[in-house]
């Protein structure tokens, strides 16, 4: 029988996404189910972030549908995105969690105790009280997945979240995403770090302009490129 | 008030009937620009993220109104509020309370539409944000405002300048009346054109002292909460 409170499997059926004339995305059909972390790869404009909005309901696709867990709406809380530049909220590193919390409907009582424990995870309880805004981007990017955490979602959508880090932040909040793999979080992230994503990979998308030309386990992937776009790719070659 | 004393000899005496001028004057500029923060704030949010038929002209019409005449206001609220006129029955034409009614007409344009820039311009930045963390539409409203808390604080400063400078339409709706509804620049106003320049002067010179007490007072806290929220 089918779990009405999951978002899982979600499911992207003829998918095409436009912007005017363009096409960004175009005849996408895949699942994502639970499981080891999946990464969307592909040269810049492929469409990346694109997927990754719709996975979160930020924007309709203009042509087939998206359905997540059967439904065709969002459920409230059990899905979490960190963008590239995170948002932070004028206020603390704790009133950011907090809100974060508040949204997904955790009584105040439950807050406090939650809240800290999400920072710890993310190493950052001891800045617990600083304004969010104050904080360098490695830690603003710890505070973000902090409040995504916090709320235990189902599937994490991650959009370059380490694109304007510097390495040894990077790796860190690297770390941190593959704990919450393991602790059961579904991963779906986007990255052009190849290095990353076969440290953090159980399979790969392969984006080419809008289309899915490649999806296989990780390993497969890079050992063993099914399409010339991939194997170009892997190799560093433009890829057009 | 005794003609031929200067404004600032009243101020070392302590005279009751100046310190009754400043205060009305204060009284009166802050309740307009309180009402108009609970009428232009959210107003100046719900433009900024809402879509309804004829939101462009409101905010064109808004942006037109902080440039509004206080004179015209002044006798648009005089004629409300005449004996005869539609609000006549309320009886409080030639009160304080009218003076702050027809502020407040004043002040609400100049919050509502700076409101709605600010906070247009954040829900830009937070806009994905927000919706990934199901933020519904009175908790965005209630965030935005919050978080640009520092920026809305010049439009309240802009309000209160524009309360506090404009003697049109507190002339009209008051009366400066002697002893109720007399304020500092209707006093100025009349003194002028009395002739007894020293003491108009004066009046003037506590006026901008006060102006500038209350924008450095509003700064201050402005960079305190600023360095403690980030």
């Amino acid at each position: 029988m089918q779990d009405l409170s999951s978002d899982l499997p979600l499911t992207f059926q003829n998918v095409a996404l436009c912007a005017g004339a363009t096409k960004i995305l175009d005849r996408l059909s895949l699942a994502i189910t639970p499981g080891a972390p999946t990464f969307i790869v592909g040269p810049n404009g492929s469409g990346k972030t694109s997927l990754l909005r719709l996975c979160m309901g930020l924007v309709a696709p203009s042509e087939g549908s998206v359905r997540w867990g059967g439904r065709e709406a969002v459920g409230p809380g059990r899905l979490a995105m960190l963008f590239q530049r995170p948002v932070m909220l004028r206020r603390s590193v704790a009133a950011n969690v907090n809100y974060g919390l508040k949204q997904a409907g955790l009584p105040r009582s439950l807050r406090k105790a939650r809240m800290e424990e999400a920072l710890a995870r993310v190493g950052l309880l001891e800045l617990a009280d600083r304004p969010a805004r104050r904080l360098s981007g490695g830690e603003q990017q710890r505070v973000a997945l902090a409040r995504a955490l916090a709320r235990e979602p189902e599937l994490l959508l991650l959009d370059e979240p380490t694109a304007n880090l510097d390495p040894a932040a990077a790796r860190g909040l690297e770390e941190m995403v593959l704990m919450a793999a393991q602790s059961g979080v579904k991963i779906v992230m986007a990255s052009h770090d190849l290095g990353q994503v076969r440290r953090l990979a159980g399979e790969v998308m392969f984006l080419v302009r809008g289309r899915l030309c490649e999806r296989a386990g990780a390993a497969d992937f890079f050992d063993r490129p099914s399409t010339p776009e991939a194997a170009a790719f892997i190799r560093g070659d433009l890829v057009i | 008030m005794p003609d031929s004393l200067n404004a600032w000899q009243l101020i070392i005496s302590g005279d009751a009937a100046l310190y009754a001028i400043v205060r009305l004057s204060l009284a009166v500029s802050l309740s307009a620009v309180a009402i108009a923060v609970v009428v232009g704030l959210p107003l100046g949010a719900i433009l900024a993220l809402t879509q309804f038929r004829g939101r462009v002209a409101l905010m064109v019409l808004l942006n037109c109104f902080m440039g509004l005449p206080p004179v015209v206001v002044g006798l648009t609220v005089f004629l409300l509020l005449s004996r005869s006129g539609p609000l006549g029955v309320l009886g409080i034409l030639f009160t304080p309370l009218a003076m702050v009614i027809a502020q407040a007409l004043l002040v609400v344009p100049i919050i509502a539409a700076l409101t709605r820039q600010t906070v247009e311009d954040l829900w830009r930045e937070y806009r994905d944000e927000l919706t990934a963390m199901n933020v519904g539409p009175a908790g965005r409203m209630a965030t935005l405002l919050w978080d640009s808390r520092f920026s809305l604080i010049t439009a309240l400063l802009a309000g209160f300048g524009r309360a506090a400078a404009e003697v049109g339409t507190v002339m009209i709706v008051g009366g400066n009346i002697n002893g109720f509804t007399r304020t500092m620049t209707t006093t100025i106003t009349l003194e002028t054109s009395k002739g007894n320049l020293p003491l108009a002067m004066g009046l003037g010179l506590i006026l901008i002292a006060l102006i500038l007490v209350i924008n450095a007072a509003v700064w201050a806290v402005r960079a305190w909460s600023e360095q403690r929220a980030g």
